[in-house]
């Protein structure tokens, strides 16, 4: 209980602290030992709670959810103001009914509802508290170097550092609590709070970019706020005040799904699964931190949490076949949309949104296979892909740029980083590295599964497109030039703390995920579904010695070789040289430049992203109609 | 379940076994176009003569991937001929394909650059046929290891017809046929020299040259698998689909590699759709 209590406070102290401090000494140390405070505790109640199932506290329910209220109450009028200010009328409308629909709630039906338990732990809550405190916290150490760089960069942008790490750490302290929190309305508070951080982050810069995309954030996270404020309504007025998860769960499928449905909405657009794709990557234009923050830690795991918690009345529905099928196509097409890409943010924010889809299937299948993958799915990739971020952002420092283009033969420029880079693509895709065990799960969840080899198929066909442009960019990496000039030596040692901790849990999660699976994942499954699932033994041992080929190859570099006779590679013909490229007409000399394929007649954005919108729209008119059906008929 | 007598004898004989086949495949290949050909064994005088040459590089890197390509080529049939997890199996496939295609890369050169592009969009082009093909084989024998699938007591192509043709189709690709051998051809010269083979040479080349017969050994092992309810219609169903794709091979002209995908594509989804759809109709599944 105290565990949980500082791990939501104590954020939020720190974050107050960074609104007063301004100096940046002072600054760097507070950020540095609240994160390791945050990291240390996560640990600790880890140790300590792992194996006591799932405990409730009746924490002083009636002051804090007043206080909360009024909190909410304040944050929408600050949104109104800004909605009326930047005359953006969809957020106003919205802010708007949304409050109102909380506002009758609160006038007419608060008193009614009784939720005995408001907060909850369990192993499921333990693993989001560990990407939280963990990963969260090290994205925030990233940042001090970062943002130092960044405004050094920026002079134009005013310097409000100081608000900047008062969001960060809002943030994480109201995922805390989000993960943590029993009472639905509660997990729609800290719901909020996330939403508007995220779009304070976003629109940090306040650039007319930064601002506009900012707004579509929060449009559409507000749209998905409307439909977890109707969900709260509908089981206040229709289910006797369900409004503790614990209860929802237990309660029948029939009963609740329609507001169940309603929360999955929100959750889809916290995911930013398609149609509401645009606005993670519209979030691209604020500084990295707040982009590997969102994508891995934050906001878009918020959103899948959600999910994975109601999974069990999703389970057999066709209301959850259809979200799965949204889940699906999104992983589908934004996986072929990545292809296109040559922004290295672009591609990594459609790999996000291709991954949430998949672990979005998997929560609408909602087996306990599928679950135990989507929880594989939510460790490995908030690791790899917080470590790519992290990386994409140094490089973008020292290179000036984020195209992949540009990173050509960054192994001889920066290897360390390059190297970092390969470990988190290799993390991404390729055996025996996480995700791609998650998807190995995947498939075996998704054929048991009804109706299950319609997602196979497509999980078939989306996994060879990630495949292939995680393997082109890791390929521009790798290409050894003949630049040979150092751009490591000016990066800010806390950023290397991030990255080579990142880097270091990239693999390790890898040795230890069956003790991960044993400890957290399998023991949660038996309670919610009473029925576990695991890799067996001999394909974990496989996957072991996999793993320490690969970590042993790359080692056989370092050992002392015979220096071989070296080579210009082949250009076909008398006119080249040796540094790629041709002597030309009238004595000039021509550059090659190689360049990745990108395909876009077939993997266009502007295309694949309209036809995602069109379908997913559909489907989600379908999958409401249908959870009417079963909540109202039945 | 894991047959180490499998792992030693694929080891052990798959190079003997690979290099024979090449060397058989040359030969029928010269009398299809109304040539004598070769001695069977010129693969191996041919391998044997590359790693007498001088080694040398385009880089220090170039030799660890291949290096690496090796390893990871003969794990994946190692792990196939000892019974092990055939997803596990195609997951190891696509890393040592990787490796060979992050080789070509480093090289920095233009023939060798567009050979690992292509090379990776081959991967795209068949990597979802061959994971609908072993979740076909689950769907009909409840298991994905390589052993139960083996001891499956009917033939499994008679449930799998689609998804058979559909892997034969893909296979051309992974043999390195035309008319989908855009990455590489075995054939002299290539409008990309030699693709992503380009920039190795001597030993290296050499090295590559014995992936791909335990490669082929480890793909024929696959099609056995169809056909494995009999030992003796099996192996003659290998050797009829090898000679198949030889007569592909000589009778077809290269294709462009929108072609390759597209094609591969169109094929996994029709016969995957349809071939599974129609095994969860009858419940089979």
């Amino acid at each position: 209980m105290q565990l949980l209590l500082f791990l939501i406070l104590g954020p939020l102290i720190t974050a107050f602290f960074m609104l007063l401090v301004r100096k940046e000494p002072e600054r760097n140390w507070i950020v540095k030992l609240s994160a390791l405070g945050i990291g240390v505790v996560t640990v600790i109640l880890l140790l300590s709670l792992f194996d006591k199932g799932t405990l409730y506290y009746s924490f002083a329910a009636e002051s804090t959810s007043l206080l909360m209220f009024f909190i909410e109450m304040a944050i929408a009028v600050f949104i109104l103001y800004l909605g009326i200010k930047y005359k953006n009328y969809l957020v106003t409308g919205l802010i708007l009914l949304q409050s109102g629909l909380m506002l009758y709630f609160e006038l007419v039906y608060a008193h009614s509802v009784d939720v005995k338990y408001t907060l909850f732990i369990d192993q499921f809550s333990i693993i989001m508290a560990l990407i939280i405190g963990i990963i969260g916290s090290l994205i925030c150490v990233y940042a001090l170097g970062y943002m130092k760089d960044f405004h050094a960069h920026h002079k134009e942008l005013p310097d409000r550092r100081n608000i900047f790490f008062f969001i960060m750490f809002a943030f994480l302290s109201a995922m805390f609590g989000l993960v943590f929190s029993n009472n639905l309305l509660w997990v729609y508070f800290f719901w909020e709070i996330t939403t508007l951080c995220s779009f304070l982050l976003i629109g940090y810069t306040k650039t007319e970019e930064a601002t506009s995309n900012a707004f579509t954030a929060l449009w559409m996270n507000l749209l998905g706020g409307v439909g977890f404020a109707i969900a709260i309504l509908y089981l206040a007025t229709q289910t006797g005040g369900i409004m503790g998860l614990e209860a929802l769960l237990a309660s029948g499928k029939a009963l609740v799904l329609i507001p169940v449905v309603l929360i999955g909405f929100a959750g889809l657009t916290k995911a930013a699964q398609l149609p509401f794709s645009s606005w993670l990557v519209g979030a691209m234009v604020a500084p990295t931190p707040v982009s590997a923050l969102l994508h891995s830690s934050t906001m878009v795991k918020a959103g899948v949490y959600i999910l994975v918690r109601l999974a069990p009345i999703f389970q057999a529905t066709f209301s959850g076949y259809i979200l799965a099928f949204i889940g699906a196509l999104t992983f589908l097409l934004a996986s072929a949309i990545a292809i296109s890409q040559s922004n290295a943010k672009r591609v990594l924010a459609y790999s996000t949104i291709a991954n949430l889809g998949l672990i979005v299937a998997c929560a609408g299948i909602g087996t306990y296979e599928a679950i135990w993958a989507a929880i594989l799915l939510i460790i490995f990739h908030a690791i790899s892909k917080s470590l790519l971020f992290l990386s994409v952002g140094t490089v973008e420092h020292q290179i000036e740029s984020r195209d992949i283009e540009d990173m050509n033969g960054l192994i001889m420029r920066m290897p360390k980083v390059a190297a970092m880079m390969v470990i988190g693509i290799a993390g991404m895709f390729l055996a025996p590295f996480g995700m791609l065990i998650s998807k190995w799960a995947a498939i075996q969840a998704f054929i048991d599964a009804p109706f299950g080899f319609i997602f196979v198929i497509i999980l078939a066909f989306g996994s060879a497109l990630t495949l292939f442009f995680w393997a082109k960019w890791m390929g521009r990496l790798i290409v050894v030039t003949l630049e040979r000039e150092n751009l490591e030596t000016k990066i800010d040692s806390n950023i290397w703390i991030a990255l080579v901790s990142l880097a270091g849990l990239t693999a390790i999660t890898c040795f230890i995920f069956p003790v991960i699976s044993a400890m957290l994942i399998e023991p949660f499954l038996l309670q919610t579904y009473g029925n576990v699932t695991r890799l067996s033994q001999d394909n974990i041992i496989i996957m072991v010695m996999m793993l320490f080929l690969i970590v042993l190859l790359p080692v056989s570099i370092l050992l002392p070789q015979r220096k071989y006779r070296h080579l210009t590679p082949y250009m076909g013909g008398m006119t080249t040289n040796t540094d790629l490229s041709y002597n030309g007409a009238i004595g000039l000399k021509r550059d090659l430049k190689l360049s990745n394929y990108y395909i876009i007649p077939w993997f266009g954005e502007v295309k694949l992203q309209t036809l995602g919108i069109y379908l997913c729209t559909g489907l989600i008119g379908i999958m409401f109609v249908t959870a009417a059906y079963v909540g109202v008929i039945v | 379940m894991i047959s180490v007598a499998g792992v030693v004898v694929f080891i052990l004989l798959s190079p003997v076994i690979g290099g024979l086949i090449a060397g058989i495949d040359r030969k029928i290949t010269a009398h299809m176009q109304g040539r004598v050909g070769p001695t069977i064994l010129q693969p191996f005088y041919d391998v044997g003569k590359l790693f007498e040459k001088e080694m040398t590089v385009a880089n220090d890197t170039q030799r660890f991937y291949v290096i690496s390509y090796f390893i990871f080529m003969i794990f994946t049939g190692a792990l196939f001929f000892a019974g092990g997890d055939i997803l596990l199996v195609i997951f190891a496939l696509t890393l040592a394909q990787i490796f060979l295609v992050l080789g070509a890369y480093s090289a920095n050169s233009p023939y060798s650059h567009v050979g690992a592009e292509r090379e990776l969009i081959q991967i795209m082009a068949y990597e979802p046929m061959v994971i609908l093909a072993a979740v076909g084989m689950y769907v009909v024998t409840k298991s994905f290891n390589v052993s139960a699938i083996a001891s499956y007591n009917q033939p499994l192509v008679l449930f799998l017809p689609g998804i058979f043709a559909g892997f034969i189709y893909v296979l051309t690709i992974k043999l390195r046929k035309s008319p989908f051998d855009i990455s590489t051809s075995h054939h002299a010269h290539q409008e990309i020299v030699k693709g992503v083979t380009t920039e190795f040479s001597g030993p290296t080349l050499g090295l590559i040259e014995i992936t791909h017969w335990y490669e082929t050994v480890f793909l024929l092992g696959f099609v056995y698998l169809f056909f494995a309810f009999n030992p003796l219609i099996g192996i003659v169903a290998v050797i009829l689909v090898y000679l198949l794709e030889l007569l592909i091979d000589n009778a077809s002209a290269r294709v462009k590699w929108q072609l390759v995908m597209k094609s591969s594509w169109m094929v996994a989804a029709i016969v995957g759709v349809v071939n599974l759809a129609i095994l969860y109709y009858m419940g089979v599944g």
